[in-house]
């Protein structure tokens, strides 16, 4: 970029994905090019580029964010979550990633990152959606493909396995801890 | 001349039939791509980064119709950061204009030259070094113009003395022609009564949530270009980008990346491709031009058909349907570059799936001040099926005849397949009275009559949908230049190929031409390989074949690509197999006409503890030579092409167009819809759908696909629509104005299959993924019309937008047609 004269530039702290990033970005910077260019976090993708498709959706501090609606510098401060925080680095898929291969609800993947933000941020408010839910949460993300149900399958799906999951989780906890108090008392 | 009893015979050793053993080709397998796509690993072409990477933008033609006086770009070129910007003039020094699919009357540039012809034409291009500052440049290049009228009607344009489009050319009518398919006027003279339809069809655009793009590179030093992009033709059609890029051949390398949704828009994206060329060459340095959404609406090839029809449909009195002649004036933009393609895939199935004699196909190709049509997801025969379904519903009406008894005595019977239509393509396979029983079956008919008996009572409008349509599958690309007589262009077969190779461990790899648009090939190959070798799906792997391997593909598009990938997998498998049970006898002492493949492991029939594994087999392959059979060479790799299992070549006189779409699916769609005639508002309350495509290669693909092509179908029927202003100007730009269906205006669609196989095709499969909006249109304006019966409306425009069915409903009680 050393040919440009860069517009005077803004220092911005943010966090993305746990990392934290200390950056100077032009003010009139998107958050969605500083995530794609910069940051090089293609996962997250440019449909419309006016807020209409919903295909760049990330978290801004846990709330789904339409991130070509809104500039960089906006942001210091604030934690970012992306696409690519989802699934593990070995390759295990994120519960609502897996309830979307399992019931089939994408097909060219351009607007799967954003519905499946779009998903975290109501699966966290709402842990088992009913399908109206699902479509009213979700009802401002476009998608060419799939014909959506599928997709609504997949996020009732995944709200489903995260409730028993976390109710498993739960029930090992308490049992752990009933184990540990009577080893205790012994 | 083609003759049904010319089909060819096809190994049918996997169809259900004979083989109802199969254990991959039929199952609901996962889909093996999704993993990087829902990891947001997967590259499309905008996640591509070069070293030195530039980006363009392009400055478009506010006017639908002008001179360009003049073009200052010295203020655009003095930002910092600009390292070129081109006219059309300069643009056309690097790049030549962009290639002609048949006989285009006029040269097309992708960069307008002295005058521009629609609105958002390209005017000039920056590349820059981000896309900021590009766009910067754009905005400070200074363009005059001398604005000339704009032909925006159709019929206007037809008349001698309207404003012609390109001066060099006679007429706006860039092509007319009527064919007659048997005798038409004894037919219509013995008829006892004719249906008639005046039918409007307006432009729609494919809307990929993915714009197109590409990142090209010149390499000045050796001559060489690598581009990668989202065009669907980097195995079909690279000589002729070569040609435009002005590069040889044998020196472009075309990349194919991810494909965020084409539904037929990305086949050539000749523009972007030139316009990433022109700019790569200027400077020397890698270049990625990425539309944004304007750009795509506005300039892309991204529109389907816009049609003016008027038809007719005669019958006999008891409803048999004799002749149906179709007059078409269909509105192709400023420019014919990819020629009449959308007439000729209608040709694939005119009729429909009834038994109707005869056909006239009058077809008028105009010339208007708007952008070019492209290809979408039905490539012509959608507004087809649309008509004549109007039609039926139509004679339904005047008979007196049940509208599903009327489709009933005049379906093609399954005794009467292989059937030969009247234009000469001929249908493989179908029960189209079991989809239409079943279709009936599932929406549970009777109660949705009561309740719309009930509604009615209270003044609303519930109404119920039903079409039964074809799915021409398979295509083959001679419909794009079979309507002329000259050139002379033989038939195309539309090959496929596949390279497969097994390692010196076992490993089963597959390289397959086409790109992954949306679609599934991985999959569909991976269930293919797992079928012959007796292996699991996951353990094979696919990779994606760039243009300098050899590889043909005319990737997917006219339903073609499983049916294809198919073949071409199989074929390939096969003759690994077979080379595999050679080797192993061999080792083995045995004939092989004693070893089998079974489970991914080669053992002598009868005695299955005698047996070599793949890797065993692999390993003698690749590396011990003189264990192997005298006659083999070493390695386990073959390639093979499949060409399109059933093409005929057309008469000279046109009066058999061949059989070059012989693998057609059907449908019979039930949608319920209500409609508040005050509002306009026509909300889905319930879809049913009954789909025949053969065997089905994945049961819960097959669905996506259809459910898929219903939802883009209830868009065409209800809201999807390109609207130009009297001055041209494009009123629908972005998805603000050109809206497409969300969640909120689709309902659970309900889908079954029935299967039929193809006796053509591997496996019997057929194409699926052009049938959801193949149907669904001419589905939900039957329901529309059977809503507002007691109004006394018909549905004869789509899309049926609030404005529409308020005039409609107006123009039903001033008695208006």
């Amino acid at each position: 970029m050393g040919e440009t004269t860069a517009p005077e530039k803004i220092r911005i702290g943010l966090t993305v994905n746990d990392v934290r990033h200390d950056l100077l970005v032009e003010p009139r910077t998107l958050l969605a090019d500083l995530l794609r260019g910069d940051l090089e976090l293609t996962g997250t993708h440019i449909g419309c580029e006016q807020g209409v498709c919903g295909a760049c959706t990330v978290l801004v501090d846990g709330t789904a964010t339409r991130s070509c609606l809104v500039f960089a510098a906006q942001l210091d401060g604030a934690a970012v979550r992306t696409v690519e925080s989802l699934a593990g680095a070995d390759g295990t898929l994120h519960p609502i990633q897996q309830a979307f291969h399992e019931n089939h609800g994408l097909q060219c993947g351009f607007c799967t990152p954003g519905m499946l933000m779009g998903a975290c941020e109501l699966l966290e408010r709402t842990a088992e959606p009913d399908p109206d839910e699902v479509r009213e949460a979700l009802g401002g993300n476009l998608c060419r493909c799939t014909g959506y149900q599928n997709i609504v399958r997949s996020v009732c799906a995944a709200g489903r396995t995260m409730t028993a999951d976390r109710n498993s989780t739960a029930t090992t906890t308490a049992t752990t801890t009933a184990t540990t108090t009577n080893g205790a008392q012994a | 001349m083609s003759t049904v009893e010319d089909r060819p015979t096809t190994d049918t050793t996997g169809s259900p039939r004979e083989n109802g053993g199969r254990r991959w080709v039929g199952r609901s397998v996962l889909r093996k791509e999704d993993p990087k796509l829902l990891a947001g690993r997967a590259v499309y072409v905008g996640d591509v980064a070069l070293p030195g990477m530039l980006h363009g933008a392009v400055l478009r033609s506010p006017h639908a119709h002008a001179r360009i006086v003049s073009i200052d770009t010295s203020a655009a070129e003095a930002i910092p950061g600009v390292a070129a910007v081109l006219t059309g003039a300069q643009a056309a020094e690097l790049v030549n204009p962009m290639p002609a699919f048949c006989a285009e009357p006029v040269p097309q540039t992708a960069i307008a030259i002295e005058r521009v012809r629609y609105p958002g034409e390209a005017v000039a291009i920056v590349a820059a070094t981000d896309r900021y500052v590009a766009e910067d440049a754009c905005a400070a290049i200074k363009v005059e113009y001398e604005v000339l009228p704009a032909v925006v009607d159709p019929e206007a344009a037809m008349a001698p003395d309207a404003t012609r489009i390109h001066e060099t050319l006679d007429s706006n009518v860039a092509f007319h022609r009527t064919l007659d398919f048997g005798d038409v006027d004894a037919d219509v003279a013995r008829a006892h009564t004719v249906v008639r339809t005046r039918a409007r069809w307006h432009r729609m655009g494919a809307q990929p949530m993915e714009t197109a793009g590409a990142v090209a590179s010149w390499n000045p030093f050796d001559q060489s270009m690598t581009v990668y992009s989202n065009s669907n033709f980097h195995n079909f059609l690279p000589w002729a980008f070569a040609g435009m890029l002005g590069v040889s051949t044998n020196r472009l390398r075309m990349i194919p990346c991810a494909v965020g949704g084409s539904f037929g828009s990305k086949h050539f994206i000749t523009k972007v491709l030139a316009i990433a060329g022109a700019l790569t060459k200027a400077t020397g340095r890698p270049v990625q031009y990425l539309e944004d959404r304007v750009d795509n609406i506005s300039a892309n090839d991204n529109v389907g058909c816009d049609r003016i029809y008027d038809a007719e449909l005669a019958l006999t009195e008891d409803g048999e349907m004799i002749s149906l002649t179709l007059r078409i004036i269909d509105d192709y933009g400023a420019y014919f570059q990819f020629a009449h393609g959308q007439h000729g895939n209608a040709m694939a199935q005119p009729t429909g799936p009834y038994r109707i004699g005869s056909l006239r196909y009058d077809v008028s190709c105009v010339l208007t001040n708007k952008v070019q049509q492209g290809f979408f997801r039905g490539a012509g025969a959608d507004p087809g099926n649309f008509v004549l379904e109007r039609l039926v519903d139509k004679a339904s009406e005047e008979l007196g005849i049940d509208r599903a008894e009327i489709r009933r005595r005049n379906f093609i019977a399954p005794e009467q397949f292989p059937f030969k239509t009247p234009p000469g393509n001929v249908y493989d396979s179908g029960d189209y009275a079991a989809v239409l029983d079943r279709a009936l079956e599932i929406a549970g008919i009777d109660k949705w009559r009561a309740e719309q008996e009930r509604l009615r009572a209270e003044g609303r409008y519930l109404g119920i949908g039903l079409a039964t349509c074809q799915e021409r599958t398979g295509y083959n690309a001679s419909e794009w230049w079979f309507l002329y007589d000259n050139p002379p262009l033989p038939a195309t077969s539309t090959p496929e190929s596949v390279k497969l190779d097994v390692d010196a461990m076992g490993g089963v790899r597959v390289e397959i031409g086409c790109p992954l648009w949306g679609n599934s090939p991985e999959t569909v190959v991976s269930q293919v390989v797992a079928e012959e070798f007796g292996i699991d799906p996951a353990d094979v792997s696919v990779t994606y074949a760039d243009s300098t391997t050899g590889a043909m593909s005319a990737g997917p598009g006219g339903s073609r690509l499983t049916i294809m990938l198919s073949g071409a997998t199989r074929g390939a498998s096969r003759t690994i197999r077979d080379k595999m049970i050679r080797i192993a006898a061999h080792a083995m002492e045995m004939d092989p006409d004693d070893v089998e493949c079974v489970d991914g492991t080669f053992r002598a029939k009868g005695a299955p503890s005698t047996s070599m594994s793949m890797a065993e087999i692999g390993m003698r392959a690749h590396l011990f030579f003189h264990d192997t059979p005298e006659e083999e060479s070493s390695g386990l790799v073959a390639v093979h092409t499949y060409d399109h299992p059933y093409s005929t070549p057309p008469s000279a006189d046109r009066k058999d167009m061949g059989a070059f779409y012989p693998m057609v699916s059907h449908a019979c769609h039930i949608p319920i819809v209500e409609v508040d005639p005050e509002t306009g508002v026509v909300t889905l309350r319930a879809y049913y759908a009954v789909n025949d495509c053969g065997t089905l290669m994945n049961p819960t693909l097959v669905e996506g696909q259809i459910v898929g092509g219903i939802v883009q179908g209830i868009g065409a029927a209800l809201m999807e629509e390109y609207r130009y202003g009297e001055d041209g100007s494009l009123d629908t730009p972005t998805f603000r104005e050109y809206l497409m269906p969300s969640m909120h205006e689709v309902p659970e669609i309900v889908v079954e299959h029935l299967e039929t196989p193809s006796p053509f095709t591997e496996y019997g499969v057929k194409g699926a993924g052009e049938g959801g909006r193949l149907v669904a249109p001419t589905a939900i304006a039957s329901a529309v019309d059977d809503a507002l019966k007691p109004l006394g409306v018909w549905v004869d425009e789509l899309p049926m937008t609030p404005e529409r069915v308020v005039g409609m409903v107006a123009g039903a009680r001033e008695g208006r047609p």
